[in-house]
């Protein structure tokens, strides 16, 4: 059974070599091709779950141990698999989400002339996070850390011919890579303390070094968790990353690759756990970012980067979870497959609003869409309840849990965490509803020809402005696309209630994770009932200000804080002046430097021997008594030397 | 007698460069195949070098040959292989073919030649590049300081005319204006070089000297010396050591080259065409960080030790000042040049560590940077071919109309920067994590050069390959069959020492063991393993 | 007789001869002035040979003797050569000893 691992990397991993090398022959089968590949993954990892089930909860760790991979003295680095209930959660997840969205991309990609590739870079994608959530050692998940990046490069960058496209693509890798150094000093780190970097005698063995050595390794690890998870400070790379495929969004930049930064932290839990310090800094990133991305999310009129607010906000709990040690993992894990369900349901059901508006993406574009697109509506209402905890459905379940965690962290810190908490859950009511009904509820603005906006410069004006306007005919998508949301609503429906069923997901997970249950202040039904009231507020507040009164075809001025909310906070304009501008004066500088000082003196110097050797010629006039005047002068210095050189 | 394999390696090139040299004017394509076959056959003769080398068997050298050659200064003809000395003998006849295939076009005339001339540039470029491949696999053979020292300089000549002599088929600035900054860089390249050289002449004099003086008969034998100082019978003073130390290292950070004398480099690739730049810092580069290895490390152990922390510095500033200044640049091939300096400074930064992961990461990083920049210059070179220029700013879209021209320059790239899964990630992250283990502080300071690498290949990238289909390049063909072949066995190479390295790893660990025992310094301990030592001892 | 007094005499013919090598101009005396030169080396060289009791210096002079000669030779042949294209035999004329 353990051999059945790599083949679960191998498969994604095949389909993508076969694809990105097959050249323009594949391209009719190519998707049929990526597809099959990407459900043949799914179907290994049935056999592999039903097995751990089998088993008591104890052993159910598979390892698999392929080869020796680096092996230079006492530095010695493996390609090895280990399979235990964390990882089998993620990959139930993402090949199962995985093989819905090549799915739904068969049809949303239908008249791309580059489908095959984009198939292929999917399925590198899936190998990668799969090497990533398998990996036995910190080497070989940072291979996988990598890959995924580069696979999320490629996909967002897929439009290459938008320079827009390309550039968030770039600016995505780079934010990561910035992050990647955490994880690599974190690796190096581990090697000088502990010998080695492979899970189990790490994490096993982390009690016995210092808590400094262990803040340290957290510290960075938590660098490596926020440029993956799109958290503050690394955060800004996300919402450009909606130029990419909307499936791209749905699985990655949703469901499955951000995540990445809540496996790696639930992952190191020992390491965590003996660093305070290390959690502390995790559960105020998480904190921020909770807030920071719903305040975003408010402001968006793009709805894929309004869902980007939203991603990174929830992702903000799932590392908040984390942060708070053996109380929170299990629950931080839970939300995150929560999360997969509904919220790639959300970016399909985005996509497939796109799908049928002519790509529009602008939100005050949309309205009264649900006559038109009855399924989307519907599947997308339902990961709306989902998000917004509505009682009984996914999010609810989830998203309660790390609230009540964060209250038993205990004394102010838990106030202050669980305050955030519940203020964030209130924002999420809010914007979500706000989404809900600028897109599918209120009068029809599509139908009129946009007007130029002053407010958003970055809106090109399209070209119908200038001519006659043709509103675009709302439609259902095929059946291609609505079955994958259909089927990802399901999960959204009931996943949360299913896993709730006697702690059955926190049992599972309590042999890796551990799990304690804390003592919050406040009793669990006040808490419940408490995020139950802020969610109704947050609903409220939005059907007031967007189901009551007409919602403005032009984005109006707003407040300070809306205008700064839609320009991501203002973290691009910091990005630009310090890090683009900044950089940009400093290479400047520097190559001016290069020319002028270090190739300088080498050029003085050769500068000066040519003057020199000007100089010198002149004594070579050609007149032969000059020339005997110079031997008589040499011949005269050379017997005086000879004698002084006797003489002493 | 054995068959001498070590001199067969070295000498089937040479033998390649006059034959080559010889054919008649008209037959230009012959001499390229034939060309092509010496470096064929070198390509053969170094893997049965790497077949019939054990690793870890007794002794630091293997295959050794040893002749009196100029008896009355002790010079001998002294030739020995160990695994770091395989490994780069085996990566430059691998690379050589790849040069010689790129560049089929490079050395054509351009009008045809009159009868009777006897001008032949073609037959004279190939010469050229086997030439310099005879004279680096001896430097990497050789074991006799002298003997080094004497191809160690004479390699200059060959890459002289092969930068001074051939350059890009058209350039911006007309013909006139490129062929002079060609030979002010060729020029420069030379003078440099020498005068590092001639420093290194002064040291060499001066071992010597010291050997006379203390051994009763002088000698240039890398393994006498060591082995004379392992016995206590050679001793030199601190200062005369040091001093020694520095006349080696500064002809060898020269060529390798170490800021802040790294300034040729980037005319000497600019200049050139794309094989002959990627003959230079893939090839003839790697004998500076070898040689520092083999006999700086070995014949100045305490000098090496005393001069580390500086040494470390410079490599450092070479790691960042290579990757801004890349960053920097609006010619696609200087780029290249400053990111090879910043990996050099990796290459000497891990060299330098003193431990095995360094030193080891440091060899496969000599291997795989190689691979990769020759990958991503060749590419670039097929990409200035068609456009004739090699300013970014003139292309654009370049991936929709040539998208497997634009995948395999991305792929270089990103081994450039150091992808995992990708060869040069094994070797970046083992030197780093060599350094880290002793410099802590230098180790996280390197690592913002992998940031910096990730910026200056994307930028590159997506200014030269996405965006808008610039006019001037929407007729630009795709890779030719010709071209292909010279990029895909390169990118499996990569991919497959990203993946498995371990044959080369098996090779080179031994003889890193063994210059760290000539050194006298071992790995530092794991924290948690001191610790259980400690409470052991109690 | 004091050998050395022979000394001092080459010192004063070689003395002579570097003079005129550098004051006159015409080529023909600065030729003569080279031959003086020589052959104050070569009386050095006899009273040498004399002083130490051996040949070696003797066998030098010969030497010297049949360089000179050939040199005369050459340099006769330079300066009429010279002398034909120019007409004159300054040395300070021409300096054609410079590209």
């Amino acid at each position: 059974m353990e051999n059945l691992i790599a083949l679960l990397v191998a498969a994604p991993l095949a389909g993508a070599a076969l694809l990105l090398c097959g050249g323009r022959r594949l391209d009719r089968a190519g998707h049929w091709i990526g597809t099959l590949l990407a459900l043949g993954s799914f179907a290994l990892a049935v056999p592999l779950f039903t097995e751990l089930l089998g088993r008591d909860a104890e052993h159910r760790t598979l390892h698999q141990h392929l080869f020796s991979w680096i092996p230079v003295g006492g530095f010695q680095a493996d390609v090895a698999f280990q399979l235990d209930q964390l990882s089998m959660t993620f990959v139930l997840l993402i090949t199962g989400v995985g093989s819905l969205i090549h799915i739904y991309s068969i049809g949303y990609m239908e008249h791309d002339e580059r489908r095959r590739r984009f198939f292929g870079y999917l399925n590198l994608f899936l190998a990668a996070m799969l090497l990533l959530v398998l990996a036995d050692n910190y080497l070989l998940l940072y291979v996988g850390w990598e890959g995924v990046g580069l696979a999320s490069y490629l996909l967002i960058g897929f439009w290459q011919h938008k320079p827009s496209a390309a550039t968030a693509a770039k600016k995505a890798f780079l934010v990561n890579r910035v992050g990647d150094v955490g994880l690599s000093i974190a690796i190096m780190l581990m090697f000088t303390t502990f010998g080695t970097f492979a899970f189990g005698p790490v994490l096993g063995a982390a009690g016995e070094t210092s808590e400094g050595k262990l803040t340290a390794i957290g510290v960075m690890l938590l660098l490596a968790a926020c440029g993956k998870s799109a958290q503050v400070p690394l955060q800004s790379w996300l919402g450009d990353a909606m130029e990419g495929p909307t499936p791209v969004s749905a699985l990655i930049h949703a469901a499955t690759m951000v995540t990445a930064g809540v496996y790696l932290i639930t992952r190191s839990g020992a390491i965590f756990n003996g660093a305070p310090d290390a959690q502390t800094a995790v559960v105020v990133v998480g904190a921020v970012t909770l807030l920071f991305g719903a305040i975003v999310g408010c402001a968006k009129d793009d709805i894929k980067k309004a869902l980007a607010g939203s991603t990174m906000s929830q992702i903000g709990y799932m590392i908040l979870a984390a942060g708070l040690g053996p109380i929170g993992y299990a629950f931080a894990i839970m939300h995150l497959v929560t999360h997969g369900f509904f919220k790639a349901g959300l970016f399909l059901g985005a996509g497939s609003v796109m799908h049928g508006m002519n790509d529009e993406v602008d939100m005050r574009r949309y309205g009264g869409l649900r006559k038109y697109m009855p399924v989307t509506f519907i599947t997308f209402g339902l990961g709306y309840l989902a998000i917004i905890g509505f009682p009984g459905l996914s999010g609810f379940f989830s998203k309660d849990k790390i609230i009540e965690a964060a209250f038993a962290k205990g004394g102010t810190e838990g106030w202050i965490l669980g305050g955030a908490a519940l203020l964030g859950a209130a924002i999420t009511a809010f914007y979500m509803t706000r989404v809900m009904l600028m897109t599918f509820f209120g009068e029809e603005r599509w139908r009129k020809a946009p007007t130029p906006s002053p407010a958003e410069p970055s809106v090109e004006p399209a070209a119908e402005t200038r001519g006659e306007y043709t509103p675009p005919h709302p439609h259902e998508s095929p059946r291609s696309m609505t079955i994958p949301m259909i089927l990802l609503a399901v999960g959204s429906v009931f996943a949360g209630g299913l896993f709730s069923i006697n702690e059955a997901f926190v049992t599972w997970l309590e042999p890796v994770t551990s799990v304690d249950h804390g003592h919050p202040p406040l009793s669990a039904s006040a808490i419940t009932t408490a995020t139950i009231v802020v969610m109704v507020l947050g609903v409220g507040l939005a059907c007031l200000q967007y189901g009551r009164k007409p919602v403005p075809a032009v984005a109006p001025r707003g407040s300070l804080l809306t205008r700064a909310a839609r320009r991501d906070l203002l973290q691009d304009d910091f990005n630009h002046v310090v890090l683009v501008r900044g950089g940009g004066e400093l290479t400047r500088a520097l190559v001016q430097l290069d020319h002028s000082v270090v190739d300088g003196a080498v050029n003085g110097t050769a500068a000066s021997m040519g003057g020199l050797s000007g100089r010198l010629r002149q004594a070579q006039n050609g007149f032969a008594r000059s020339y005997a005047v110079q031997m008589l002068g040499g011949a005269a210095v050379l017997i005086a030397v000879t004698l002084l050189m006797r003489g002493v | 007698m054995s068959f001498p394999l070590l001199t067969a390696t070295a000498a089937v090139p040479a033998i390649g460069a006059i034959a080559t040299a010889a054919v008649p004017a008209a037959r230009r394509t012959a001499a390229k195949w034939l060309a092509l076959l010496f470096s064929l056959a070198t390509l053969v003769l170094a893997a049965v070098v790497a077949v019939r080398f054990e690793a870890g068997a007794k002794g630091p050298f293997q295959l050794t040959e040893s002749h009196s050659w100029i008896r009355d200064f002790g010079v001998r003809y002294e030739l020995g292989v160990d695994g770091i000395a395989v490994a780069l003998i085996a990566l430059t006849a691998l690379l050589i073919p790849f040069v010689i295939l790129a560049g089929w076009h490079d050395a054509d005339p351009l009008e045809a030649p009159a009868p009777n001339r006897r001008w032949r540039p073609t037959q004279g470029f190939f010469a050229l590049i086997l030439a310099v491949e005879a004279m680096v696999v001896i430097s990497f053979e050789a074991t006799d300081v002298f003997l080094f020292y004497l191809f160690f300089e004479a390699m200059l000549i060959p890459m002289y005319f092969l930068i001074g002599g051939f350059g890009d088929r058209a350039g911006a600035d007309g013909e006139e204006r490129s062929a002079k900054l060609r030979s002010q860089a060729a020029v420069k390249f030379l003078l440099y070089n020498l005068a590092g050289g001639l420093i290194m002449l002064a040291a060499v004099i001066g071992l010597y000297a010291a050997t006379a003086d203390q051994l009763g008969s002088g000698t240039f034998s890398l393994t006498e010396i060591v082995q004379a100082r392992a016995d206590g019978k050679l001793e030199l003073g601190t200062g005369t050591e040091r001093l020694l130390f520095l006349g080696f290292f500064f002809a060898f950070a020269v060529k390798a080259p170490l800021w802040p004398l790294h300034t040729w480099l980037p005319g000497a690739m600019g200049e050139s065409t794309a094989p002959v730049a990627v003959l230079i810092t893939a090839v003839v580069d790697k004998v500076g960080t070898f040689a520092m290895l083999r006999f700086c490390l070995q014949l100045f152990p305490e000098a090496s030790s005393w001069a580390t922390p500086v040494i470390l510095v410079l490599a450092l500033i070479s790691i960042l000042y290579g990757a801004l200044l890349a960053v920097g640049q609006r010619d696609i091939k200087r780029l290249v040049a400053y990111a090879s300096i910043s990996h050099f400074g990796f290459i000497i930064m891990g060299i330098f560590a003193m431990t095995s992961q360094g030193q080891g990461g440091a060899t496969l990083y000599m291997v795989n940077h190689g691979i990769s920049t020759a990958a991503l210059m060749l590419v670039a070179g097929f990409l200035i071919s068609r456009r004739g220029s090699r300013l970014i700013a003139d292309y654009g879209g370049v991936q929709k109309v040539a998208p497997v021209l634009a995948g395999t320059f991305l792929v270089g790239g990103l081994a450039t920067l150091s992808l995992p899964g990708l060869a040069p990630f094994v070797s970046e992250f083992l030197v780093l994590v060599g350094t880290f283990s002793r410099y802590p502080a230098v180790g996280i300071v390197a690592t913002v050069g992998i940031v910096l690498a990730a910026l200056y290949v994307l930028v590159l990238y997506q200014r030269t390959m996405t965006g808008p289909v610039k006019a001037e390049v929407r007729t630009m063909p795709d890779l030719k069959a010709r071209e292909l072949a010279v990029v895909a066995p390169l990118i499996a190479l990569l991919l497959f020492l990203g993946v498995y390295p371990k044959p080369l790893t098996d090779l080179v660990n031994p003889a890193v063991d063994h210059t760290l025992s000539v050194v006298d310094r071992h790995d530092p301990r794991p924290d948690v393993a001191v610790k259980a030592d400690a409470e052991a001892a109690k | 007789m004091n050998p050395v007094n022979y000394l001092y005499l080459a010192a004063l013919l070689f003395t002579i001869g570097a003079a005129g090598v550098l004051i006159r101009r015409n080529a023909i005396v600065v030729f003569m002035c080279i031959e003086l030169m020589l052959n104050a080396c070569n009386l050095a060289f006899v009273v040498f040979s004399r002083m130490h009791g051996n040949l070696d210096g003797q066998i030098i002079a010969f030497f010297t003797m049949v360089v000179a000669a050939a040199e005369v030779v050459v340099g006769l042949a330079i300066i009429v050569s010279i002398f034909r294209t120019r007409h004159t035999a300054s040395v300070d004329d021409a300096s054609l000893m410079k590209l």
